[in-house]
């Protein structure tokens, strides 16, 4: 009895909530992705979560196809390859310079990105939580508290990204935690600690902005013209991303939105709606007992 | 919804805590990704890179980061297997019976097949009809034993990896 | 390796990966590094990112292709042609390094007035023997001519301009390997190799360094020695050899393979590269065998007369002596003694080739009763893999210790191509292995770096280290000897064999071991350290004696282990010393980072450049000095010059970097070392689609081939398979699977075999992407998942469209996920060099379909979670467990 009454209990418990720490997030640099799927194996190895099962999907390497609620890093890949007969000719000019004669070999790319939940900085899956067991931790990013979620898949269907889905084993919502535990001990998160060519990297938010600002420059200058950050700021119809991207083409290449939007903000007019439904029912009601009540 | 902190994530922390550490080189290629291995009373929680290593400094390929699993494995055998002549069925055997009879055999064919002399009468002291395949994978410790033990002691020329060229 | 030790002196990769991050230009080609070696590949993506240029040349566009900032498809087998083509742009256009190449290389050299080469010859090189498939004959003229003066005497043309010299010669010999004739025979267009050798130019010399990258997509050939002693004189034309950013790294495949070549499990080598003696009267004494030395071996059944003789007496092989005696009283300890040549005649010897490809031919026809298979899968993962698998039905018993029951283990039952088992006698005993993270010791990776592994854990179950079973077996068998008084049993009655714990076996957190019985592994890298007999450990190669007084077990390791309790291979200092991490494990030899490092330096011993120094010479303390172990005597002045008649190390000169040469200097021609030619010339593979452009001699004419029902070829351009076929490695997986394919994280990564092929193909076959297709071989036919690509390429090959079809190496009939074998297609050939097979380049045809096979194979139940997850991690919180953990049990309150 003593058991239960606590455990009914449980989701109203407040301790007290740690100091507030400087925000970290992910900065992932597809120009340095070599598609390996490390950041897949480890964050499943850290987080010891299952293989979500075996489909060949012919679409170039990737057989993760999304995020799940057990697989929270997913690496996809782009072939993009002009018609053979339109590679173009290249007689080569030896008295260019090397940068030139390089870029003048290019025809047709391979682009990865190793993808992962945004951590928004005002994160939809949050506002729709009906239990508060989505929060901004001290790090500030996105959490979903397992001992709290009673598995609604509010969020689910809020998230502009897909990200999160229910567990087919608990029936709660999971996505990635940006390993939260391993923050706690000043660890880095397990994908971003695998990746080989740091293509993700992790840090300090404001520090994470800089090195992309500066990152965008160099791939710029090097001749890629469709380069371009992706969440670093926010937009007029969206929060700015915890963990955010360099990409090499246009974000729905990617199968990201190009212009994401907060669902909530389409909810004014549902709220109102909303309310005035009710406000009729009751008036109906309130009709039908005033009319059945006697004398 | 406010921030509300459930009594689990305000106490949380990394599992590596009070965890023993164990240096090691991960199994798969040729790079050589120094690695981390974690226990906790004897079992296995964790293996990841070696921050310090010059190799790896912490990375780790997906095989690399895939250790655990091959280590903590559902499918590992782990008692001697046997199958006789034409069964069609696995036994499980004693490692020792194993063992004695792996020795035995051994000795049977050398005693059977040791040539001392070729044609010419140049003394060759070989046997060729054990074999031995593998070692790429195994520690140098393990090949030094393996050559010196087959080839030195038994006289077995027919010993072999996968590193040819 | 003899690609690497004709050219350089020692069978390894010259270099060490994090010095791949200090080059100016990376060319990978025969690898693909960023999906077989993501790790390493670190390196070259911050080169790259340093501004360095990174060449892809490669059939397929990979992974490492989508990084490079240059990629050039070539066809399969065509790499020689467009290395060749390299040469020649350099050498035409006056681009090498003159000052290296003068010092360095052998170009100043004057060729044996008899030698012919192959230019002249349709493509054959003096002394083929065509009814053995080998050089037998007149070998003696692949040499230098010498000078009557006495020993190693060589005649020199320091102008370079003596027809005979080696500089001409070798302009000669690649003066047809035009950018048009390499665009003809590769497919590539002409203008890419112009770009290819222009960017590796204007990134060499004083100021700046390439380096070349290649792995099995250039060994697996029949031509694969000779390719990779092309990159060997792209190297030393260019100046490369020994100098930071520089070098030529050999990506090798798994994690101590380096290792198993050094401490050799290989038929024909003991441990640090001494030959296995021959059953011929040079090799019938151990008088005989140190008299002609190791380049005997290399020479065996040429000729009588050679430079390969100099070996044993100039430079370091000289040495022969003292590692030869160390290693026979390693082993045989105190039985080993001057009256009985140290137990030399215990030694077998050797009286043709038992390396693997041979081994299992001989198997597969009867003739080997038992197989020990240590770690390894052939059944799947070696060429022609279904003759295989009929020679392990043929083995009277086989010993399998691996992990899992992979299909060399399960083949009686399992393979769908075979028979009922109650048809097949082979007695298997499936004895379970240790991981490595289960057990101590060392692995040697593909720098030649000594890593050590510490036991974390015991091994559940039966599981034992393979150290304890070979220990155990070998304690089993001497006492079965004991009391043997044949002296045909003396050598595993004296073999030495202590290995067993003199301190307890205790684990990391301070418990018992479980297993008591386990050897103490250090003993035995003490041993192969070597130690003085009946005394202290050596700290050097140089400490070694030929009068029995030590003891070695692998002469190259020596200072592995310099002292009690100090085991190098366990050394763990990450500092950086300017160019190398010398504290970090212990590379041999001497722990020497950068191979013939004694090149970074100019002939008076100053760095070429600031920005490229390494070692160099110090006047002021008369020393070699500077960011690595010198590779050289460390306190020879650059202008020391031999006097006549000098020998060992006194011959070797002040500027001659390459030490294990008996002239000291890098080959360019390779007056003995290689089998099958002193210069590199492209043959086509044995299987090809298209005829020889170069030479009217279509495929190397030393290569062996095994003639069995089961290994049929389709050589001579068989229009019946116009398609030409490469296997690779996936990132994913690894080798044929027995450590991949048991483990569900990888395996929802890549989950089924497939074949890459070309859209223009798939649409002239009507084959669509993810429908199975067939593809067969002259030794069988196969299905896959087709892979439609615009990645891979149909090229123009002298006029006609040549597509390729791109095979993973990952599948088998055992494990999570099964899938067809590409090795079913690989045939056994081998080339003369090594016995490497031809997995990289060989003929097949693909249609849509499948194969209707009456039996497929059959997966064992997926374990989507590692073992041992069930359960909560003891002594940790609920709520510091893996979130994963909490997801299978939910919540537990209360």
């Amino acid at each position: 009895m003593a058991n239960l009454l606590r455990d009914l209990l449980y989701p109203f418990t407040r301790p007290t909530p740690p100091a507030s720490r400087r925000a970290t997030g992910f900065f992932t640099d597809t120009t340095l992705c070599i598609g390996c799927k490390a950041c897949e194996v480890a964050c499943k190895q850290w987080n010891q979560l299952p293989s979500d099962g075996f489909n060949f999907t012919a679409n170039s390497y990737d057989n993760t196809a999304q995020l799940s609620a057990t697989t929270w890093r997913h690496v996809k890949f782009l072939e993009q390859f002009p018609p053979s007969d339109s590679a173009p000719p290249s007689p080569p000019d030896m008295n260019l310079d090397l940068r030139s004669l390089l870029m003048e070999a290019q025809n047709g790319r391979w682009l990865m990105m190793s993808d992962v939940c945004k951590h928004c900085s005002a994160a939809p899956c949050q506002m729709a939580c009906p239990t508060g067991a989505i929060i901004h931790n001290e790090f500030d990013d996105v959490y979903i508290q397992n001992d709290i979620c009673n598995g609604c898949g509010y969020c689910v269907a809020a998230c502009p990204f897909g990200v999160i889905s229910r567990s087919a084993f608990d029936g709660h919502a999971h996505k990635c935690t940006l390993c939260y535990d391993r923050q706690r001990d000043d660890l880095m998160p397990a994908c971003a600690k695998a990746c080989p060519t740091e293509s993700i990297r992790f840090g300090p938010l404001d520090e994470l902005h800089e090195h992309a600002v500066g990152r965008l420059e160099e791939v710029k200058a090097r001749g890629f013209k469709g380069a371009r950050l992706y969440g670093d700021r926010a937009s007029d119809t969206y929060s700015a991303l915890g963990a955010f991207f360099l990409l090499l083409d246009e974000p729905s290449r990617y199968g990201l939105p190009d212009d994401p939007d907060t669902p909530q903000r389409h909810m004014i007019g549902d709220y109102i709606r909303g309310a005035a439904g009710t406000l009729i029912w009751v008036a109906i009601l309130a009709i039908a007992v005033i009319a059945r009540a006697p004398g | 919804m406010a921030n509300h902190f459930s009594p689990d994530s305000a106490a949380k922390h990394s599992r590596l805590r009070g965890a023993v550490k164990s240096h090691s080189v991960c199994p798969y290629c040729a790079v050589g990704c120094s690695q981390n291995v974690y226990t906790k009373a004897g079992e296995l929680i964790d293996i990841e890179g070696a921050p310090e290593s010059p190799i790896n400094a912490g990375r780790l390929c997906p095989k690399g980061a895939n250790t655990f699993q091959l280590v903590s494995n559902r499918h590992r055998v782990k008692n001697v297997m046997y199958r006789a002549p034409y069964s069609d069925h696995w036994e499980t055997r004693p490692l020792n019976w194993a063992m004695d009879r792996i020795a035995a055999l051994t000795k049977a064919a050398r005693d059977a097949d040791f040539v001392e002399r070729d044609a010419t009468g140049l003394t060759v002291n070989h046997l060729k009809t054990l074999a031995h395949l593998g070692g790429a994978t195994l520690d140098n410790e393990e090949n030094y034993l393996i050559k010196k033990l087959l080839a030195g002691g038994l006289g077995i020329l027919s010993i072999e990896n996968q590193a040819r060229i | 390796m003899p690609g690497l030790g004709a050219s350089f002196g020692r069978g390894a990769a010259t270099t060490f990966q994090a010095d791949l991050a200090a080059s100016d230009c990376i060319l990978i080609m025969g690898s693909n590094m960023a999906e077989a070696h993501p790790v390493g590949f670190r390196f070259v993506v911050e080169a790259r990112e340093r501004g360095a240029a990174l060449i892809h040349v490669d059939p397929r566009f990979t992974r490492t292709s989508a990084m490079a900032n240059l990629f050039v498809p070539i066809r399969a087998g065509s790499d020689l042609a467009f290395l060749g083509g390299i040469i020649n742009y350099i050498v035409s256009n006056d681009r090498w390094f003159k000052e290296y190449v003068l010092h360095y290389s052998n170009a100043s050299a004057i060729v044996n007035e008899a030698f012919v080469d192959a230019e002249q010859n349709n493509g054959i090189f003096p002394g083929l023997d065509p009814a053995r498939h080998a050089y037998m004959k007149e070998t003696g003229s692949w040499n230098y001519s010498t000078l009557p003066d006495g020993i190693g005497a060589v005649e020199r043309d320091p102008s370079l301009q003596h027809p005979r010299c080696v500089f001409q010669v070798l302009r000669r010999h690649f003066a047809r390997y035009t950018p048009e004739m390499v665009s003809r025979v590769c497919g590539c267009k002409a203008g890419d190799v112009v770009r290819v050798a222009e960017l590796l130019c204007r990134n060499s010399g004083r100021e700046r360094t390439s380096a070349i990258v290649y792995a099995l997509g250039w060994t697996q050939h029949t031509t694969g020695v000779q390719m990779i002693r092309a990159a060997g004189i792209i190297q030393l034309l260019l100046g490369n050899i020994g100098r930071p950013g520089g070098g030529i790294m050999a990506m090798r495949g798994h994690c101590s393979i380096q290792g198993s070549t050094d401490v050799p499990t290989m038929y024909n080598l003991l441990p640090g590269y001494l030959s296995h003696p021959d059953a011929v009267p040079q090799n019938a004494t151990l008088d005989e065998y140190i008299r002609h030395g190791r380049g005997f071996a290399n020479a065996r059944n040429c000729s009588a007369s050679g430079f390969w003789q100099e070996e044993a007496v100039l430079g370091y092989w000289s040495h022969i002596g003292s590692f030869i005696v160390s290693l026979l009283k390693a082993w045989y300890g105190d039985a080993a003694t001057p009256d009985n040549e140290f137990g030399f005649q215990w030694l077998p010897k050797l009286d043709g080739d038992y390396s693997e490809l041979p081994m299992f031919f001989q198997m597969h026809r009867g003739g080997v009763k038992g197989l020990f298979l240590i770690g390894q899968n052939p059944a799947a993962g070696a060429p022609n893999a279904s003759l295989n698998r009929a020679a392990l039905r043929n083995l009277d018993w086989i010993v399998v210790r691996d992990w899992f029951e992979h299909e060399s283990a399960n083949f009686w039952y399992a393979d769908p191509t075979a028979g009922d088992p109650k048809t097949i006698k082979t007695e298997v005993f499936f004895l379970p292995a240790a991981t490595n993270i289960e057990k101590d010791g060392s692995f040697t990776n593909t720098e030649r770096l000594l890593q050590w592994h510490e036991k974390a854990l015991d091994p559940p179950g039966d599981c034992r280290s393979d150290t304890w079973f070979i220990y155990h077996l070998g304690q089993r068998l001497k006492k079965l000897y004991a009391h043997s008084t044949l002296e045909r049993d003396a050598p595993i009655k004296n073999l030495t064999w202590n290995y067993s714990r003199t301190s307890p076996a205790t684990l990391p957190d301070g418990s018992q071991s479980r297993i008591a019985d386990e050897p103490e592994v250090e003993k035995v890298l003490q041993e192969m350290n070597g130690r003085r007999v009946g005394g202290e450990l050596l700290t050097g190669f140089g400490e070694l004696k030929a009068d029995g007084s030590t003891a070695c077990g692998v002469w190259i390791y020596t200072g592995v282990f310099p002292a009690e309790g100090d085991n190098r291979a366990h050394s763990r200092n990450p500092a950086l010393n300017g160019a190398t991490y010398p504290g970090w494990g212990f590379a041999w030899p001497a722990n020497r980072r950068t191979l013939y490092n004694r090149a970074s330096a100019d002939p008076a011993g100053k760095p070429w450049s600031e920005r490229k120094k390494l070692i160099w010479w110090d006047e002021q303390q008369s020393k070699w000095t500077g960011f690595d172990v010198p590779d050289f005597e460390a306190d020879k002045h650059p202008s020391y010059r031999p006097a006549m008649g000098a020998l060992g190390m006194d011959a070797i000169a002040g500027d001659a970097p390459f030490i294990m040469h008996p002239d000291g200097r890098g080959w360019l021609f390779a007056p003995f070392g290689v089998r099958d030619g002193p210069l590199p010339t492209h043959y086509e593979p044995l299987e090809s689609v298209v005829k020889n452009q170069l030479y009217a001699t279509q495929n190397s004419p030393t290569v062996r081939e095994f003639r069995a029902d089961l290994n049929l070829l389709a050589k001579d351009v068989d229009p019946e398979f116009p398609c030409v076929a490469t296997t690779y490695r996936l990132t994913e997986h690894y080798l044929s699977g027995p450590m991949s394919r048991f483990n569900s994280w990888l395996n929802e990564l890549q989950p089924e075999m497939f074949v890459e092929i070309d859209p223009e193909l798939a649409l002239e076959r009507g084959i669509e992407n993810g429908a199975w297709a067939v593809v067969r071989s002259r030794r069988g036919a196969i299905e896959a998942r087709a892979m439609v690509t615009p990645r891979i390429k149909p090229l123009l090959v002298d006029g006609k469209t040549i597509h390729q079809v791109g095979l993973p190496i990952h599948w088998g009939y055992a494990g999570e996920t099964v899938g067809a074998m590409a090795n079913d297609l690989t045939s056994l050939v081998a080339d003369l060099n090594v016995s490497m097979h031809e997995s990289k380049a060989f003929s097949v045809d693909i249609r849509a379909g499948r194969l209707g096979a009456a039996r497929v194979p059959k997966a064992i139940e997926a374990a989507i979670r590692p073992a041992g997850t069930d359960n909560p991690i003891r002594d940790t919180p609920e709520f510091a467990q893996p979130e994963g953990r909490q997801q299978r049990w939910g919540l537990k309150r209360g």
